[in-house]
């Protein structure tokens, strides 16, 4: 550690949205210092670099004074997207002489299987669902494998069947890996990544495995901005549980990064609002999240999620997007509607109250007098009825789409975050109370900031060997190591949730476990 | 002659998912089965079953076993294809072709791998006309065809050859050999002759499955309601559209069991739908009257797109319309209600056929 005579006391949050990329400084009691947009820029990091320097004007304070700096970040999501800056990988599952009526990655978009997909092998191997091995591994098999993959692929994806349940060949291999490829070859393990599904799983592996190249330049990128700033602090990706996770695990496991812009935002609105549980209602320029906030944490969806049209299993933070946002149009021809199509960043150029010449869900919010923003002049001719029209159209989206999130029919609160948070009328069916906090415009960068270290498990325990309770107190143990090993401090970890999901026809010899521990990070 | 290619898999998995009311076992991983075997192999031919020639064998092939080990331990796809072989030895035949034991779920994808791979015919039939959860719950039963001989074959080349006296032991020995072979193998079984498989199947099935599919998807593009297409398709009706109010689940005996509440929404404002689930649905009330039960149809469908749900994708706050269609009239014979009527499911309800509109 370095001797500087300043204490570096505070904490900067960064979270890249899709308009927009914000950055928080907060004190040690996490209040808020300074805020600042900056347009999110092509390259990402440009935009980090430019809110980076606007907060740090804002707010007066010497760079050296910021200890830890946290970043919530879209890089692998758009390196999925576009196609850019991918790894080779060398794909491996274990499981044969079972799973070859379907091969590994069939699914996928043919342009990035071949892109992505150096080889893939199905060997012996893999494990039943009660752990037993369904084939020995063949040290031999997998050495020839690699062999072929030799100076062909930047990380290898290894997914065993039922890894969940035993990960000891996916280990194996890794050993494997490491002796015939050297100790620098990165290795993506399905027990670490996802849950029971075979293919899903498998898909999630070997994506990590591709945004390994991503992650590394991404990741430098940051540090060097934050640098060239001189700031001193230590570096923490946001990953998509709303949790936090230290650069050295974030490079192995980069896919946890995808969707953590929405997770931020839900922890930031719990921190602002004071409540554990509660929908949270993000409103930006273009699109609404709605997610749920449980126990404090955004909830998991309990489907399978398409990333860039390849359907994987590992958590992903539960959320409805609409689009409608306060840059979205306003159609009045055939059906009265609302967006999907925004003016987006655009909107302080191209709105009405703006003196553009497009009609956006702002105008309308202005003319009702929702808020007072840009020249009302502008739109006071605006005739009531279309007002009332958008409105109510807005009222009911949000409605609908709160309703269908709902686990019961009971009137919960709903905290509204987001630049255009406006839109959010004052009261909706089935919602007990709107909150809409201080702050909430820079939720997302917050809720990075304050963000707790956490581990989970997912996993089906068989239970021939132990007692339930027994299976229920191994993931707890295994949820409290892995928040250790993502960087919390041992003695804060707390055990957030514990969830047991019985598994239909296996009569009772096995049951899926999902627990999750957090605490905060070590410093 | 009509061949199944690759896109008629989707149409097939789709319209299949309609047909399983809810449950059968999610189709995809079969679709993905088949459409490898079919782009490796090439397309396969449907075959009338009124075409099957009276003295030729067929010889129905099937997944057994708990879908959640499926799609993780997925099969060899060999597997299938020695459990078939095991039961041409047996009764020292060579099958003319395979067909489908459960048009509903998955077990309408796995014979397309055997025909696919063995370039033998698919009959176009099934043993249900839809789902049932248990071996002797098929339309052969009642023709007094015995389910034995029966091959069960796993990925590391068990394979077991089970003679019983009825096809209630064959459900209970091949059950229990199942899970030995780790909760998940393939089956042959239910073997017969054309003469007799033309009065103990159920006709037409596979190209009923692939039209609801063909139906659900066209009608998107097309603006027309994809809902009333496969309503009449199917001679059925609407039950009920409406929200789920509530989902209440339990496991019983390694079966997913529950009750879902629905409001009506729409024409059925103010009206209260309950509907009764054992993996597959059961039972449909609507304003406290059984409406609909076991063994004709009942499938729930997404509202908006009419792409049908299964029981385990049931939560609170889904738009849906429950639809009823009339089982095959073998069904509902008193021989067919004593094997899948209400009161075999545990229900004290007398069966009424589904009226139609």
């Amino acid at each position: 550690m370095s001797s500087e005579s300043v204490p570096q006391t505070y904490r900067l949050g960064i979270d890249v949205g899709g308009t927009n990329t914000d950055a928080v400084i907060l004190d040690t009691a996490d209040r808020v210092i300074a805020k600042a947009k900056s347009q999110t820029t092509a390259d990402v990091t440009t935009g980090i670099v430019n809110a980076l320097q606007a907060v740090l004007t804002t707010s007066q304070l010497l760079p050296q004074t910021i200890g830890y700096a946290m970043l919530g970040t879209t890089h692998c999501t758009n390196a999925i997207v576009t196609r850019r800056g991918l790894s080779r990988v060398g794909v491996l599952r274990l499981g044969a002489p079972a799973t070859r009526a379907v091969d590994p990655l069939l699914t996928w978009p043919s342009d990035l299987r071949q892109l992505v997909c150096a080889h893939s092998f199905v060997l012996h191997g893999g494990h039943e669902y009660n752990g037993e091995p369904i084939a020995p591994l063949d040290p031999q098999e997998v050495r020839n494998a690699l062999c072929q993959l030799k100076g062909q692929v930047q990380a290898i994806a290894v997914t065993g069947v039922f890894s969940p349940v035993n990960p000891d060949h996916e280990l194996c291999v890794r050993e494997l890996v490491h002796e015939e490829l050297g100790v620098d070859m990165s290795v993506s393990l399905s027990s670490e990544i996802g849950s029971v599904s075979l293919l899903e799983r498998e898909n999630a592996t070997v994506l990590n495995a591709a945004l390994i190249e991503v992650a590394r330049t991404a990741f430098a990128g940051f540090a060097r901005a934050i640098r060239q700033l001189q700031i001193p602090a230590t570096l923490f990706l946001g990953q998509n549980d709303g949790s936090l996770m230290s650069v050295d695990y974030a490079l192995q496991y980069p896919i946890f990064t995808i969707a953590s812009g929405p997770a931020n935002s839900i922890r930031g609105a719990a921190y602002l609002s004071q409540l554990q549980d509660a929908i949270v209602i993000d409103i930006g320029g273009t699109t609404t999240d709605i997610g749920i906030l449980q126990k404090g944490f955004p909830r998991e969806s309990a489907l399978a999620v398409e990333i860039g049209g390849i359907r994987t299993n590992f958590r992903m933070p539960d959320l409805l997007s609409i689009g409608l946002g306060g840059g979205s149009r306003i159609h009045q021809e055939d059906e009265f509607h609302i967006g999907p199509d925004s003016v987006g960043y655009r909107l302080t150029e191209e709105a009405l109250v703006f003196g553009g010449q497009q009609l956006t869900a702002t105008d309308l919010a202005v003319a009702a007098g929702q808020i007072q923003l840009g020249d009302p002049a502008r739109v006071a001719s605006l005739p009531v009825s279309l007002c009332q029209a958008g409105l109510t159209y807005i009222s009911r989206a949000l409605a609908d789409h709160i309703d269908r999130l709902k686990l019961t029919a009971d009137p919960v609160p709903v905290v509204v975050v987001g630049g255009g948070s406006i839109l959010c009328p004052e009261q909706l069916p089935g919602v007990s109370a709107i909150i809409r906090p201080l702050h909430h415009d820079v939720a997302n960068a917050i809720g990075v900031a304050i963000a707790q270290v956490s581990g989970t498990i997912d996993r089906v325990f068989a239970l021939d060997t132990m007692s339930r309770t027994q299976a229920l107190d191994e993931a707890s143990h295994l949820a409290r190591e892995r928040a250790c090993h993502a960087g919390a401090a041992s003695e804060s970890v707390e055990l957030v949730d514990l969830e047991e999901i019985p598994l239909a026809y296996l009569s009772g010899n096995a049951v899926r476990i999902k627990a999750k521990a957090a605490g905060t990070l070590k410093l | 002659m009509t061949l199944l290619d690759y896109n008629a898999l989707e149409d097939i998995a789709l319209g299949a998912t309609v047909l399983g009311t809810g449950g059968g076992g999610d189709p995809t991983l079969g679709k993905l089965m088949a459409q490898q075997a079919v782009a490796k192999h090439g397309p396969v031919q449907l075959l009338p079953l009124d075409e099957v020639p009276d003295d030729g064998w067929i010889i129905p092939t099937a997944m057994m076993g708990a879908p959640t080990v499926l799609v993780e331990k997925i099969p060899s796809g060999t597997e299938v294809l020695d459990a078939y072989r095991m039961l041409e030895q047996r009764l020292q035949c060579r099958a003319v072709a395979t067909v489908s034991a459960e048009a509903g779920g998955v077990n309408s994808m796995i014979p397309i791998v055997v025909a696919a791979t063995l370039d033998v015919p698919l009959v176009d039939a099934d043993g249900m006309g839809r789902a049932f959860p248990e071996i002797q719950m098929v339309t052969p039963t009642l023709h007094g065809v015995s389910a034995t001989p029966m091959a069960i074959a796993d990925e590391k080349g068990n394979q077991v050859l089970l003679e019983t006296p009825d096809n209630f032991w064959t459900e209970r020995l091949a059950r229990t050999t199942t899970i030995q072979m780790g909760c998940s193998a393939c089956v042959a079984l239910y073997a017969m002759q054309g003469a007799t498989a033309k009065r103990a199947l159920i006709p037409g099935t596979i190209s009923l499955a692939r039209e609801i599919g063909h139906r659900l998807l066209a009608s998107r593009g097309e603006k027309r309601d994809p809902i009333d297409a496969i309503a009449s398709l199917l001679h059925g009706r609407r039950l009920c559209e409406g929200k789920i109010t509530d989902v209440r689940r339990r496991t019983e005996r390694g079966f997913a069991r529950g009750e879902v509440d629905i409001a009506g929404t729409g024409r059925d404002a103010g009206a209260r739908g309950k509907l009764a689930f054992q993996n597959e649905n059961l039972v449909f009330w609507h304003k406290g009257h059984p409406e609909v039960t076991v063994p004709d149809l009942i499938t729930i469908v997404d509202e908006q797109t009419g792409l049908p749900i299964t029981t385990e994708g049931l939560k609170y706050g889904l738009r849906v319309v429950v639809l009823g269609f009339p089982c095959h009239p073998q069904w509902r014979t008193p021989e067919g209600l004593k094997l899948v009527g209400p009161r075999y499911f545990g229900y004290d309800i007398e069966y009424a056929p589904l009226r139609s509109k």
